[in-house]
């Protein structure tokens, strides 16, 4: 994203011994979680409980186990969340996107009547607290008879206005009027010229968006829980939620929940740090421009 | 009409176009074909439901005689109901400690990470953003094994130092607990944004500055902060708005810390109890509102004393 503005300095490669020793402080911090959580979740519930060796390894590392049980734990149910979850994030972060990708470019590239009015009202809408709009919406949807169904998560996952609040900007700077003329000209009708000429240039932002969005719906916790009763809908963060209740509710009796409990954690944060790592080149560029501007 | 001719006149692109009438009357066309499908969702999933919170928040739930229309009887109810007030004073005092330190803390690893380049920056970048893959339910359960009495590490790391472990899910404590729990799931996010803002600042302003006799923390201080100064806005505000609503993490480690969080230890979860807990929709309302307008407040008051109106957005 710099490149080109970067490669007229040269810039020494400096290395500051302090510096980067209270870097490695802060990179233990923030891995300690995932360590513990990595190394718990191969015990089984006598060796959780046994009060020594936390931050290490018990005598039996046993992850092929705690997975079996995991899996078929009442019948398979966290397989289903995780399924579940994956369902709302893919749902809800391509159908938000594409709402986001079309109105962004309309902000940016039309001059229509409402323009303005309506992108302070976006505006507006960003400073509105999502959580605010949980309970009417539930009454909503319950007069419709959609809660407790999927349209119940997905349909409110696809309000993203930051998403086309970054859309708007990024199509402003990086799709040329002069480029889009041209294709009219050249006899493209409007629809091509969005899909074949400001679409390819949009793409970086696109993909930022729709990782942001995807992770905001994999991640929601407040809308599942009030819009779902029944646990075969949960995501896995509700579901999750959910046996962590029952464990501390009786905790002499649930110690195999916990192993449960620990392991699922592990298992339900893979699939975004993979799909994190894999992607990192694209949203990178796309989030400077959220900052920037 | 009037709004038409201004725009027209304001736009310079539509001289390479022949016929102009019918070529304003396809942009305004276009235009809302385009917007208008997120217009939809907007005015049914945000508007609508606003308006009807608004609606519901002005009836009051009787056990006798049904539901009466109260104006804003639920809005001075909620204004003088003390577990509201607490748990509003709470998530304004947890922003005033939470969101300063979390942009410190992410402020100097993006200057770190601006500064220094070898193998370890790099992959320090990567994990401490980490956290933020992390949904914020997973992370409120990741800390509280690790606060935890029965098999978390800290009874082990104070005993090595014959302390007593502290415990987190105390009254006196669990503020911290949670201030803690924040700011490792936030603060590589906002690192990673401020980090790509210095990455755009033209590094030839450096060397100018080197010539002037600058040094290094006058680089960071006079030159990077100050530019970076809008992403620096933009994150105060949206750590504002989502730390005012607070409910993920409290919610979960409700759970763990019986008797230290009530239901109704942010206005968000109390909103979320008279709710769903108690079957008590208007008065709920009535405090996601109430505390709509207190985001609104705050971010205004943050906004004009930070006297950015203009350049934010």
């Amino acid at each position: 994203m710099t490149g080109s503005s970067r490669a007229g300095v040269r810039r020494r490669p400096q290395r500051h011994l302090p510096l980067q020793i209270f870097l490695g402080f802060l990179v233990v911090y923030f891995l300690v979680p995932f360590w513990w959580v990595i190394v718990n979740s191969s015990k089984d519930a006598p060796g959780l409980f046994s009060g020594s060796n936390t931050l290490w390894f018990a005598d039996s590392v046993d992850y092929f186990g705690n997975l079996q049980r995991l899996f078929t734990f009442d019948g398979g149910i966290y397989g289903r969340w995780i399924l579940n979850s994956t369902l709302y994030a893919f749902a809800g972060g391509i159908g938000a996107t594409v709402l986001a990708v079309l109105a962004g470019y309309g902000f940016a590239k039309y001059r229509f009547a409402g323009r303005r009015f309506s992108f302070s009202v976006l505006l507006g809408a960003l400073m509105v607290p999502a959580t605010a709009l949980v309970i009417p919406t539930f009454m909503m949807f319950s007069g419709l008879g959609l809660t407790n169904t999927i349209w119940a998560v997905i349909l409110p996952s696809l309000l993203n206005p930051f998403g086309v609040y970054l859309m708007h900007v990024y199509a402003r700077d990086a799709v040329p009027d002069e480029i889009l003329d041209a294709a009219r000209v050249d006899g493209a009708g409007e629809l091509r010229t969005f899909l074949q000429v400001a679409f390819p240039l949009m793409r970086p932002a696109v993909v930022t968006v729709l990782l942001l969005s995807a992770v905001a719906s994999w991640n929601n916790y407040f809308l599942p829980l009030a819009m779902l009763s029944d646990n075969r809908l949960f995501p896995v963060t509700v579901g999750l939620g959910l046996w962590q209740g029952i464990a501390s509710a009786n905790n002499a009796g649930s110690t195999s929940l916990w192993s449960l409990i620990i392991l699922g954690a592990l298992v339900s944060v893979v699939p975004l740090i993979i799909a994190f790592f894999t992607l990192q080149r694209h949203w990178r560029g796309g989030l400077s421009v959220g900052g920037l501007r | 009409m009037t709004l038409l001719i201004e725009e027209s006149a304001a736009s310079t692109q539509e001289k390479a176009h022949k016929v102009r009438g019918k070529v304003r009357l396809r942009e305004h066309l276009m235009g809302w074909l385009f917007v208008g499908p997120f217009a939809i969702v907007f005015l049914a999933l945000l508007i609508a439901p606003l308006a009807y919170a608004f609606y519901l928040s002005l009836w009051q739930k009787k056990l006798i005689g049904g539901t009466s229309f109260v104006f804003l009887g639920n809005y001075v109810k909620a204004f003088t109901d003390p577990t509201f007030l607490s748990g509003a004073w709470f998530v304004i005092r947890f922003s005033l400690v939470a969101i300063p330190l979390q942009i410190v803390i992410a402020l100097a690893m993006a200057l770190i990470l601006d500064a220094v380049t070898s193998l370890f920056t790099r992959f320090s970048r990567l994990m401490i953003f980490l956290p933020y893959a992390i949904p914020t339910v997973i992370g409120a359960v990741m800390w509280g094994f690790l606060y935890s009495k029965s098999f978390g590490p800290l009874t082990d790391i104070f005993g090595l130092f014959g302390a007593t472990a502290p415990d987190f899910f105390s009254s006196n404590l669990i503020f911290y607990g949670l201030i803690n729990v924040v700011t490792w799931q936030w603060a590589g996010y906002y690192m990673i944004i401020l980090y790509a803002a210095l990455q755009g600042i033209d590094p030839t302003l450096y060397e100018a500055a080197r010539m002037d006799g600058a040094g290094k923390w006058q680089i960071a201080l006079r030159i990077k902060i100050p530019l970076i100064a809008p992403a620096l806005l933009l994150i105060l505000v949206f750590s504002l708005i989502g730390t005012l609503q607070f409910f993920n993490e409290p919610q979960i480690l409700r759970y763990l810390a019986a008797g230290t969080i009530s239901p109704g230890f942010t206005p968000n979860m109390y909103a979320y109890q008279q709710a769903f807990g108690l079957a008590n929709f208007n008065y709920g309302s009535a405090i996601s509102f109430a505390l709509g307008g207190i985001v609104f407040v705050c971010v205004y008051a943050f906004l004009f004393f930070t006297r950015k109106r203009r350049s934010f957005f």
